[in-house]
């Protein structure tokens, strides 16, 4: 049984539309079980989450931010997802370079059909931030 | 490839050679107007002028280390709407130059009748050193080269410019070499492209081979490159990690001038001066509530890593941002750090050339095997 005063981490996730949101819908009709810490958001493509979206939860006390997009090659628009990958490197580059941690952000590769995938990354991200522990940003007074 | 000519100094001096020769391509008419730093009468700060008098153009002054503003954000202005109508010569030191190739692939300028100049730079002054240094000194160009000639430090050299590995411009069609040139005797002119050939020619100059340009050359850019280093690591060590952010941006009062010195943000509406960031007096009483407190004005370290993210991969760390700070917060310190290490993952030089893809506009379909799996 989870203590009482277990950390929750708030995980804010970008889902896109054709792909990673489907599989959530997916994992719910195969009645697989994902942590609640994930705030799913749908959007309709990885490659229009701009890194300011990502940066403002981070800054805005969220412990975590997944981006789930189209397997490469699989993008609804082509090549959002490809895009996104640069961003996401763009971003990850530079929270590394300051220090930041960047373990706190990931992009994964979820497609419609794999809800298992998608319950198991879930899982995956709550286990891995609850080590991380709190956001320390959230707790700064000097955003 | 490149056509070297020789343009003789004689006893008018260095400044003087330079001045004859621009005002020679105005008289000549190969170009109709120029896009060049005239001298103030005080003497004490020069200012990008469109001129198109070969008399006014007298006052040019391409020696004098300062730089008020990134004259590609003025190409970048005067082009926008449609591009120059006649003949325009725009003369650019390298950063300039390659901040405006960033722009011209960003669609923010266009090159079309733009003949550019670049000029080999040994670096800058901020504009108040500059008023100083003129102050002290009778003739403050030919003291300035005197100072920096052969690669020496010269203290006063703005940091973004100590550490500079592009002293020479790229993407030029014609340069004015000064390294390596003996510069008692002659200014280098190198033609890179058929337009900048077709200037010598025109102009009838001497035909010259660049013996010591290439020594000159990679001897600074040795020399800039081992100090880029030392002085990452420093930057590194002194703003690397939260708590060292937020003191490094804690007195930054969110007044955006950074983002307008800099040549390279380009969104023609910003984000950060959007409606977006306008909330109820609730709003803010409840994340001060939640954090215990919040610094006012917030959001600045919101902005400061989106500005990172947005025009990074592009950023020539020319420096006017911590140039435009009034409270002295070392922007380019930040941008330059970030800037270096994005750049490598794409192998991307800002300005290197105007076929290379913008990184964030185009892709492979295989890289970045660790981003996302």
């Amino acid at each position: 049984m989870a203590e009482e005063n277990e950390f929750e981490p708030v995980i804010v996730g970008f889902f896109c539309n054709w792909c990673t949101a489907t599989a959530a819908d997916l994992a719910g009709t195969l009645r697989m079980q994902y942590p609640a810490n994930i705030r799913p958001i749908r959007i309709m493509c990885s490659g229009s989450v701009d890194p300011v979206y990502i940066l403002r939860a981070l800054l805005g006390g969220a412990d975590g931010v997944i981006v789930g997009g189209c397997p490469p090659g699989d993008c609804h628009y082509v090549s959002g997802n490809y895009k996104a990958r640069r961003r996401m490197a763009i971003l990850k580059t530079m929270l590394s370079t300051l220090g930041i941690e960047e373990d706190r952000v990931w992009i994964r590769w979820i497609s419609a059909a794999e809800g298992p995938k998608f319950a198991r990354t879930m899982n995956e991200v709550t286990e891995s931030i609850k080590k991380l522990g709190p956001n320390p940003i959230s707790k700064d007074r000097s955003i | 490839m490149e056509r070297y000519a020789t343009i003789p100094i004689g006893n008018q001096g260095t400044l003087g050679a330079i001045r004859q020769f621009l005002a020679s391509l105005l008289e000549k008419k190969l170009v109709d107007a120029l896009l060049v730093p005239l001298e103030l009468p005080t003497g004490d700060n020069v200012v990008p002028t469109i001129v198109s008098s070969p008399e006014q153009v007298q006052a040019a002054n391409l020696l004098a280390p300062v730089m008020p503003v990134n004259a590609a954000r003025l190409v970048s202005r005067i082009t926008m709407i449609s591009p120059s109508p006649d003949r325009l010569g725009v003369v650019l030191r390298p950063c300039e130059l390659r901040a405006l190739i960033e722009l011209v692939k960003l669609k923010q300028a266009s090159l079309d009748k733009v003949l550019l100049i670049g000029i080999d730079c040994h670096g800058t002054y901020s504009v108040a050193d500059y008023g100083k240094f003129v102050s002290e000194s009778s003739s403050p160009t030919e003291d300035f080269l005197k100072r920096v000639q052969g690669g020496k430090d010269d203290p006063l050299l703005r940091k973004a410019c100590q550490i500079c590995e592009y002293p020479v411009p790229m993407c030029a069609d014609l340069t004015l070499g000064l390294l390596g040139a003996k510069l008692d005797k002659e200014i280098l002119l190198v033609a890179s492209t058929p337009e900048g050939e077709q200037v010598i020619q025109e102009l009838g100059l001497e035909e010259a081979k660049a013996t010591e340009r290439e020594s000159a050359i990679s001897g600074l850019v040795a020399e800039r490159a081992k100090k880029r280093e030392e002085m990452l690591k420093q930057i590194q060590e002194e703003v690397k990690g939260l708590e060292k952010m937020m003191a490094t941006l804690a007195t930054c009062m969110n007044c955006h001038n950074c983002k307008t010195a800099c040549p390279l943000c380009y969104c023609k509406e910003c984000f950060f001066d959007s409606p977006v960031f306008e909330f109820e007096a609730e709003k803010y009483l409840g994340w001060a509530k939640r954090r215990g407190a919040l610094r006012m004005p917030n959001d600045t370290l919101l902005f400061h890593l989106t500005r990172l993210n947005h025009m990074v991969v592009s950023c020539v760390g020319c420096g006017l941002c911590t140039e435009a700070c009034p409270n002295d917060i070392p922007v380019f310190d930040i941008f330059r750090l970030v800037g270096y290490e994005v750049q490598k993952v794409f192998d991307y030089v800002p300005g290197r050339s105007l076929e290379e893809e913008l990184p964030l506009t185009t892709f492979k379909e295989e890289e970045l095997p660790d981003i996302g799996v």
